[in-house]
């Protein structure tokens, strides 16, 4: 029994605890009220509400650790049963403190509240299965030994650390679009948990909107192993209950008068799904975003709206103002304004740096498909 | 908990002297007021970095140098040590020493409590 206790509490201490509480009210209540049908079963549930009393009534730093030391072993229903509700909120805001690298926050996040063990965050990105353990180690000690405290942020903070939080999951999810596709399922996961944890919070609803109507057209993006573009996508391949939960949750973040960067984002994402698409609103959108996030990449997709809005002119003369020399994107939006204007030589050269840049299987083969293209003409 | 708020700036002296004295007389009155909260319980401010010695003893003899123990442009310039909630406590308290907004840093680092 205090095996079993130890490990759906995650403490020696704390179950031993527990598991004496137990006996000495079994002990009370036996003789009285006769032995129940399964007494260790008894015992056993006994003593985990006893500890899980004792952690909601002890409100201090050492208690709440014990939440980050999810064992591996446990399955999904004892740990929803272990955090409540509004634990899951307090947890998230720890994890994905700026105290912490953001690496670490991403790991922390998918280990305690996406349940993924140590081995599978890993090989998620990448690195030895010693190395992400070390890495959690760390973190979960830099809590204890920094005073990181375990709540939702007071007022003052709550916006930038709500950023903070959204961000990791927003980089959970972007890390699944590009391939791994059960990370972006746990990035919505984590956005519809928060979203139920925050309902009245629009950048929440947004993020959630902007991942559903993202991965909606996972199935119609890549065919054959190579990437389709938006235009060129079987629409009968997206996923329609997604699309139509992406829009609920646009709805109400909008209702809230959300105008937040993942609020409008979700809304460009809405408007790529309408037929047909609406690019004069999609440009204005991105003008929006461009002033709240005064990100050139974000320019750059605003070129790109404009120049299916009001023609390729247009489009190149706003992506030759950005200073983007190093991203891939940046090259093969202008090889692709440069090819649709018959500049050829130009379109050549800017696909070669582009394919020069690009790291990904089906994306390399894209602008070797389009640069073969140019050769023939 | 308890934490040093550890105070590192530009080392050299004339950023100092180049403001007016009402600004020093400003800044200084910052300083001072941190000093004087209530979760302070200590600090000081430190000479200049030219102002440093180091020692190491190797093997029974003692080496002694001229000069700060990493010679940086940012050098430790003085420190607070405060007894706040949660690290979000100390790291406010941290954001209102002026060196954080004047080009330089303040480190917070819990205090080993026996």
């Amino acid at each position: 029994m205090l095996a079993s206790l130890i490990g759906f509490l995650g403490d020696f201490d704390l179950a031993e605890e527990a598991a004496k509480e137990a006996f000495a009210i079994a002990a009370e209540r036996w003789p009285r009220d006769g032995v129940p049908a399964n007494p260790g079963g008894w015992l056993q549930t006994t003593a985990r509400n006893r500890a899980i009393d004792r952690i909601r009534r002890d409100r201090t730093l050492a208690a709440k650790t014990r939440l980050l030391e999810v064992p591996d072993t446990v399955d999904d229903d004892d740990l929803e049963e272990t955090i409540f509700a509004d634990e899951r909120l307090e947890l998230i805001f720890t994890c994905c403190h700026p105290a912490l690298a953001v690496d670490a926050q991403v790991a922390l996040t998918l280990r305690t509240l996406g349940g993924l063990s140590t081995d599978e965050i890993a090989r998620a990105f990448l690195v030895p299965e010693p190395t992400m353990a070390q890495r959690l180690v760390r973190a979960k000690h830099k809590i204890a030994a920094a005073g990181i405290p375990f709540r939702v942020p007071p007022a003052h903070l709550l916006p930038d650390r709500l950023v903070a939080v959204l961000a990791v999951v927003y980089l959970v999810f972007n890390e699944g679009y590009g391939g791994r596709g059960d990370l972006a399922a746990e990035a919505i996961r984590l956005g519809q948990a928060l979203a139920e944890l925050m309902p009245d919070e629009p950048e929440v609803l947004g993020l959630l909107a902007l991942m559903l109507l993202h991965d909606a057209r996972r199935e119609a993006r890549i065919r054959d192993g190579e990437l389709v573009l938006l235009r060129d996508q079987d629409r009968a391949l997206w996923n329609d209950v997604q699309i139509e939960a992406g829009q609920i949750a646009l709805d109400r973040a909008l209702a809230l008068q959300g105008h937040g960067p993942y609020v409008v984002q979700a809304a460009i994402a809405s408007l790529h799904a309408e037929q047909p698409v609406d690019w004069p609103q999609i440009a204005a959108l991105y003008g929006e975003l461009a002033r709240l996030t005064r990100s050139p990449v974000v320019e750059l997709n605003r070129a790109v709206a404009v120049a299916e809005a009001e023609g390729p002119e247009r489009g190149i003369a706003l992506v030759d103002r950005l200073d983007l020399g190093e991203y891939q994107y940046f090259h093969s939006t202008r090889a692709e304004l440069l090819r649709r204007l018959d500049r050829l030589d130009e379109a050549r050269t800017a696909y070669t740096r582009a394919l020069a840049l690009t790291t990904t299987g089906h994306e390399r083969r894209f602008l070797e498909k389009r640069l073969a293209e140019l050769a023939d003409r | 908990m308890k934490y040093a708020l550890l105070i590192y700036s530009d080392d050299a002296p004339d950023a100092w002297a180049k403001l007016s004295e009402a600004e020093q007389n400003a800044l200084m009155g910052e300083y001072f007021a941190i000093s004087e909260l209530p979760q302070t319980f200590g600090g000081a401010q430190l000479q200049p970095a030219s102002t440093a010695t180091t020692v190491q003893v190797d093997g029974g003899n003692t080496l002694t140098t001229d000069g700060p123990f990493a010679e940086t442009k940012e050098a430790l310039g003085g420190f607070y040590l405060v007894e706040a909630d949660d690290l979000d406590a100390a790291l406010e308290i941290a954001a209102r020493i002026p060196a954080a907004r004047m080009g330089g840093s303040v480190e917070v680092r819990p205090l080993v409590e026996r």
